[in-house]
């Protein structure tokens, strides 16, 4: 049974977004907006409980924000009043309310408003933590407390991060406005960075006993959704929604039934999702119309793993050029790091192995968990047992997720398997 | 979470249904279309155009529609939300499109949980 609790949180991760965004637009402070709605929301989770949820949901949380704007108008007016009397001014304070053209913003288009919270949510002027709580209250419409466990922190921890963006956003005085043009490509490659963030704190935690944690990956998709259709006409907004219906659509198959994780080479692909990667694909055409960039390369990347019928089938040459391309573009040790797996699968282990050997000089994957574990598979295949048990071992020794941990020591106990 | 929600009606008025309503289907269709829960949805064509097939005491047999029930399947949505409330909310906004529109219009829209492929936990454990 559901708690009325639930379906006012459910009624809220539909109505967050645009109700902050109107509020937003009609007082032109985000910070004011969000405590607008949050009174809102907290009336309902008093009143609906109790009275059932309303035949009309967002005309009433917006209705109420509105009453809750003006008793606060009042008050202020009121406060005013006695201060000017206290300072022996007696006219009367006299401010239009602010409120009142409520209605006729609502009938607007919401489009633009939503886009204005997400650039806002997503503003430079606040730390990435800072960004991705925001943008996951207000346009996932997520509480506090499920952020702070989907982040690991703790509630307090969460809640005081929340209120310190908001008060920067308000210091700077940030306009609660789209982008300029000039601004635009950089401002929109900070949202995205901010919705593959999220996706990849679900895709991967990187400590702990959870593989992946689901439910982020979602909220990511469905944000990345959102913004396909607010940037139609932004290749990379695309490339990133295909990357991650892409990833997803790898997703049940990622973890066997015991529950530990199972390499791509070893995957049941007729668990992989199709809905998924017939919208991942479709995705993937429309960034490639518009142009591409680094999101659309690595949705290419996922494209060709999601289409080849198994490992040996995949088109490895096509993933290591694309590999190539990408590392022009966004130079990384991680990238070599693929391009380098990749190669060795079209051209052969040694050839993989060598580029491997060259990465090993590179520090900053110096403890990094996949590069021992690349080397201990080609290793493998060149029937160097030996060598490639010790760099499954240290491969092991380098994670602290205990899923991986096993994954490795089983790789260095059961030379018969293999990892790409 | 994704959920298949399948409507169907059991009164439907004999007059067609009000241009009002059908732009309310659609407006609803692309809000949540474009908060990234709306996935996949059709609308479906009475039972009359359609067939059935089906296994009875060890017989294969197939029939033309309409079939019997009193209700008929209206359409299927697919919604990808993070709690069950969630699809009860968007399903909930679809029939009160109906009642505010469509005088005389009954019907109900059963919302069920899909296995896998996007339900990471429930039958692994």
């Amino acid at each position: 049974m559901a708690t009325a609790t639930e379906a006012v949180e459910a009624v809220w991760r539909i109505e967050s977004g645009r109700l902050v965004a109107v509020l937003a637009r009609i007082t032109g402070d985000f910070a004011a907006a969000e405590d607008l709605a949050q009174d809102a929301l907290e009336v309902a989770l008093r009143q609906w409980p109790r009275d059932g949820v309303p035949h009309h949901p967002a005309s009433w949380l917006m209705a109420t924000a509105r009453h809750l704007a003006t008793d606060r108008y009042r008050r202020e007016v009121n406060l005013h009043r006695k201060l000017t009397l206290l300072a022996s001014h007696a006219e009367n304070a006299t401010i239009e309310d602010p409120m009142s053209t409520v209605d006729h913003h609502l009938d607007t288009p919401l489009h633009d408003d939503l886009l204005r919270l997400i650039f806002t949510a997503c503003h430079p002027c606040l730390g990435i933590d800072a960004q991705v709580a925001l943008t996951l209250r207000t346009v996932g419409g997520l509480r506090t407390p499920e952020i702070a466990r989907a982040f690991l922190v703790s509630e307090a921890t969460m809640s005081q991060r929340i209120s310190r963006a908001k008060k920067t956003l308000t210091r700077q005085d940030i306009a609660f406005a789209l982008p300029a043009p000039v601004e635009l490509p950089a401002r929109l490659e900070a949202v995205i960075a901010v919705v593959y963030l999220i996706f990849n704190e679900g895709y991967a935690a990187t400590a702990g006993e959870d593989w992946t944690r689901p439910e982020l990956c979602s909220d990511a998709i469905r944000l990345a959704r959102l913004l396909a259709t607010l940037q139609s006409e932004q290749a990379e907004v695309h490339g990133m929604l295909s990357l991650l219906e892409l990833q997803s659509a790898r997703m049940p198959a990622r973890r066997g039934a015991d529950g530990t994780p199972v390499l791509l080479a070893d995957q049941d692909r007729t668990r992989w999702d199709t809905l998924l990667i017939r919208r991942g694909l479709t995705a993937l055409k429309r960034a490639e119309t518009l142009g591409g960039g680094p999101y659309t390369i690595q949705a290419q990347i996922a494209a060709c793993h999601i289409q080849a019928a198994d490992i040996d089938g995949t088109d490895w040459r096509r993933i290591a050029a694309l590999y190539t391309v990408l590392g022009h573009l966004t130079p990384s040790p991680v990238i070599a790091l693929n391009h380098a797996i990749a190669v060795g699968m079209a051209d052969g282990a040694e050839h993989g192995l060598y580029l491997l050997d060259q990465l090993q000089h590179d520090s900053s994957l110096a403890n990094y968990p996949p590069l021992a574990a690349s080397r201990g598979t080609f290793l493998r295949r060149l029937e160097r047992h030996k060598e490639a048990d010790d760099a499954f071992q240290d491969a092991a020794r380098q994670t602290d997720n205990t899923a991986s941990q096993q994954l490795y020591q089983r790789q260095r106990h059961h030379p018969e398997e293999t990892e790409t | 979470m994704r959920y298949l929600v399948l409507l169907k009606a059991h009164t439907v008025p004999n007059s067609p249904p009000p241009p009002e309503l059908m732009m309310a289907i659609a407006a609803l269709g692309e809000e949540a279309t474009t908060a990234g829960v709306l996935v996949d949805s059709q609308g479906l064509q009475p039972s009359s155009a359609g067939r059935r097939v089906s296994l009875s005491r060890g017989q294969l047999s197939a029939a033309d529609g309409p079939f019997a029930e009193a209700k008929e399947l209206i359409s299927y949505a697919v919604y990808d939300v993070r709690s069950r409330e969630d699809a009860v909310q968007w399903t909930t906004r679809f029939l009160q499109a109906h009642h505010d529109l469509w005088d005389g219009w009954e019907g109900e829209a059963d919302i069920l949980p899909t296995f896998g492929p996007t339900d990471f936990t429930s039958l692994e454990s």
